[in-house]
């Protein structure tokens, strides 16, 4: 993997998560208990060999930075090459990335070209899964494509928007649909894309010439006749991160201790900013049912089919059912949360309550008191 | 190069013998504590938050564990550009070299370590002591009084007194006397073995020492005698809070258990005073709908299906269903099956307890179980409480070592 760089793109989809990414990018969304949709990226990168990461960032990037700092938890740390932020410059003529990713990329054209790596990942900031990459590179490779599109059969579970493909003979791609609802595939990409650097560069170059905007959209999808696109089907466990019920799903499939090992082992494991809290308290009081539960917590209370972030507290008597603690987290003596997520630092006090539905939980800003 | 105004040597060479099996691959320091701590974790945090950036680590005893652990510091924040933590085995030199012969020896063997950084001060510690401490108020203490040696200080409780080095103090704290274990203690001031000197003094005792023939080369025994002989300024600084010498199998039991207290003595939450350690890669813990956990410290990782009760579980630990654990501390990676039952136990790490098993009693009068670690314990076997369960003496018991 030698010749393999990665560029992790946080500005390919919007920041669709309401309060979650008031103040932060999809890439920096806490998940699963004491994780941030970047560090599968970042852990499924390195635990592939690729050396060179990019961090394409929008503007809202205070948030990703500080939790990615030099890449040092996913041994990113190195003299010849490891982590490079490439936030946005806003130089006057460029287009703004919220028009899309073009603008981002030819930015950091430089950064692209000047990289020694022949081969270039493209990884979109919405994805969660486990993923080793070393045999669908060996794949693009030999069959010669300019491009390879990972996909996955599609999950029915989740129904949003979508990108589908289709594939003809020997795996090459035919159609390629972005956002459609039109369920014409049962193929998903799954937003991780194998380019050789010669052929991103130059859709780079020719898009931003012509005043062409989006990546997939105008790089891939109007070039299918131009250029060799392979597809490449892989299977496991896989969740984007693109709307709050999503979000909440995808975090309650956790509970699953299937998905659980397979999300958090099966391939290689996942690296965290590390912070050093000590072991969870459960008191004589404390009842927890089919949850997850981080580091640093005290549970005095009631916790079921939950996921609870580093250092939360959980008051003698409250309950806290079917819902989402982020980190610090305080339930208040006799508070009652359904359906709720709690983004960081949010206090709910004793007695309140707070009920969302399963289909649309209630979401609190971060730093709230209730 | 610059001069620091404190550095810190750090004894961590005890083999801690009265530990048993628990250290017979591992030093003290080394030894696992609270959940997801080693024993050494609280005094390097402390040097760290105390802002004392140079360290150096005398191993001796089996430091095969303890240096791979301590790496280059960077898990204390101690991985600095000038300073930092440097591990310091005994070396040979010219005249042929030998094993640290006492805690004062081996910091005589340090003596060109320590001048790299002319320091004012040094401040010496033992990695072997559960407690958290601020030394840079120590210091202030120290310098405030001139002292050419100070020597913090708790206040035991009398009956104990007696197993401990004793000051005998002035009301201000100077130190005019100092009983090592006396039989009848006149006061309940014990040493923790942290002491700040004032370096100038310190290398010319220890200069003298080396060559002293009857010497133990010992602070507590050689060094502090002779410099109060010398009427040196001897001051005693009284530190109040939770500080522990972990010395046998049943106190480091006991001092897990008191974490479990509704407001322990000793606070590991504490935001500004967090205890540094090296933390293993693993996910947030997973608690089974069939699963009761109650009055239990877990880390990382664990995945319990069965009752944990009163214990302490490291990282990693797999409790399948209808298995119970009470009064018990399992180790990182412990393995263990379903309808297992195990009370009072210490349970070392990586050891696979298969299903069925019956593992020690809970109670004042029984004895605590150990197994210390890396060995399968097969299907329905049943070990008696009190029993010590080694790789030495597993075929005893129809248990296997681990194949790694």
């Amino acid at each position: 993997m030698k010749d393999v760089m990665s560029i992790i793109n946080d500005t390919a989809h919007k920041s669709s998560l309401k309060e979650l990414t008031l103040n932060r990018s999809l890439l920096s969304v806490p998940i699963g208990g004491r994780y941030r949709v970047v560090d599968f990226a970042l852990s499924n990168m390195s635990n592939s060999g690729v050396k060179n990461i990019g961090i394409l960032t929008q503007s809202k990037n205070r948030s990703l930075i500080d939790h990615v700092r030099a890449g040092e938890e996913w041994d990113l740390v190195s003299k010849r090459a490891g982590l490079f932020i490439l936030p946005p410059m806003r130089l006057s003529d460029y287009p703004n990335t919220e028009d899309g990713d073009i603008g981002t990329y030819y930015e950091h054209l430089d950064y692209i070209k000047r990289s020694r790596q022949e081969y270039v990942i493209i990884y979109d900031n919405d994805i969660v899964c486990n993923i080793n990459l070393v045999e669908s590179v060996e794949f693009h490779r030999s069959s010669n494509a300019e491009i390879t599109v990972l996909y996955t059969l599609r999950n029915k579970k989740y129904s949003e928007k979508c990108t589908l493909i289709e594939t003809g003979d020997n795996e090459q791609m035919t159609d390629m649909a972005i956002d459609t609802e039109n369920a014409f595939s049962n193929k998903e990409a799954l937003g991780i894309y194998i380019l050789n650097k010669k052929t991103l560069v130059e859709i780079i170059e020719n898009c931003h010439a012509r005043g062409l905007k989006s990546l997939e959209m105008d790089g891939f999808v109007k070039n299918i006749s131009k250029y060799k696109i392979m597809g490449f089907g892989w299977i496991g466990y896989y969740a984007k991160i693109n709307s709050i019920r999503n979000f909440f799903n995808h975090n309650m499939d956790l509970l699953e201790p299937d998905i659980w090992n397979e999300l958090f082992f099966k391939n290689g494991l996942i690296y965290t900013k590390v912070r050093d809290e000590p072991p969870t308290k459960y008191t004589k009081e404390s009842k927890v049912k089919n949850s997850i539960v981080a580091n640093g917590c005290i549970i005095e209370g009631m916790v079921e089919n939950s996921v609870l972030f580093r250092g939360v507290r959980v008051a003698k008597g409250a309950i806290v059912r079917n819902s989402i603690i982020m980190q610090k987290g305080i339930v208040g003596e006799g508070a009652s949360l359904r359906c709720a997520i709690l983004d960081k630092q949010a206090k709910v006090f004793a007695g309140k309550q707070l009920r969302g539905d399963k289909h649309y939980p209630v979401v609190v800003e971060k730093n709230s008191r209730i | 190069m610059k001069k620091k105004e404190c550095i810190a040597m750090l004894l961590a060479g005890g083999q801690g013998s009265r530990l048993g099996v628990i250290t017979k691959k591992l030093a003290k320091p080394a030894v696992p504590f609270g959940g997801k701590y080693r024993i050494i974790d609280f005094t390097l945090s402390n040097c760290s938050h105390s802002g004392i950036d140079t360290v150096g680590v005398m191993t001796q005893y089996k430091p095969l564990v303890l240096n791979s652990y301590i790496g280059v510091g960077s898990h204390w924040d101690l991985n600095r550009r000038n300073g930092g933590v440097t591990v310091l085995p005994p070396y040979v030199r010219e005249d042929g070299g030998e094993w640290y012969k006492g805690t004062a020896n081996a910091v005589f063997q340090n003596i060109e370590f320590i001048e790299q950084y002319n320091p004012e001060n040094v401040l010496i510690v033992s990695g072997d002591h559960i407690y958290k401490m601020d030394y840079s108020q120590m210091l202030g203490f120290h310098k405030e009084k001139n002292a050419d040696l100070t020597i913090a200080v708790i206040e035991v409780p009398w009956e104990e007194a007696s197993r401990f080095g004793i000051m005998n103090t002035n009301d201000e704290g100077y130190i005019e006397e100092f009983d090592e274990k006396p039989q009848n203690p006149q006061n309940n001031l014990a040493s923790m073995g942290v002491y700040i000197f004032k370096w100038e003094i310190l290398k010319e005792q220890l200069l003298t020492d080396e060559h002293e023939a009857h010497s133990q080369h010992d602070f507590g025994i050689n060094i502090i005698p002779a410099m109060l002989c010398e009427k040196k300024q001897l001051w005693a600084y009284p530190f109040k809070g939770y500080w522990k010498d972990v010395g046998t199998v049943d106190s480091l039991w006991r001092a897990n258990m008191d974490l479990l207290e509704e407001n322990p003595k000793l606070d590991l939450y504490d935001d500004l005073w967090r205890i540094y350690s090296v933390n293993p890669t693993k996910p947030a813990q997973y608690v089974a709908s069939q699963a009761v956990v109650r009055d239990a410290l877990i880390d990382e990782g664990c995945q319990l299906f069965g009752e944990i009760e009163r214990s302490v579980l490291f990282p990693g630990v797999i409790v399948n269903s209808n298995s119970k654990i009470l009064d018990s501390v399992v180790h990182a990676n412990v393995k263990i099956g379903h309808n297992v039952n195990i009370q009072k136990s210490i349970i070392g790490q990586e050891t696979i307890i298969e299903d069925g098993c019956v593992i020690g009693k809970s109670g004042e009068d029984n004895q605590i179980t150990v197994i210390t670690g890396s060995v399968v314990v097969p299907s329905g076997t049943v070990i008696e409480s009190g029993t010590v369960l080694s790789l030495d003496n597993c075929n005893e018991f129809n248990c296997v070592p681990l194949r790694k």
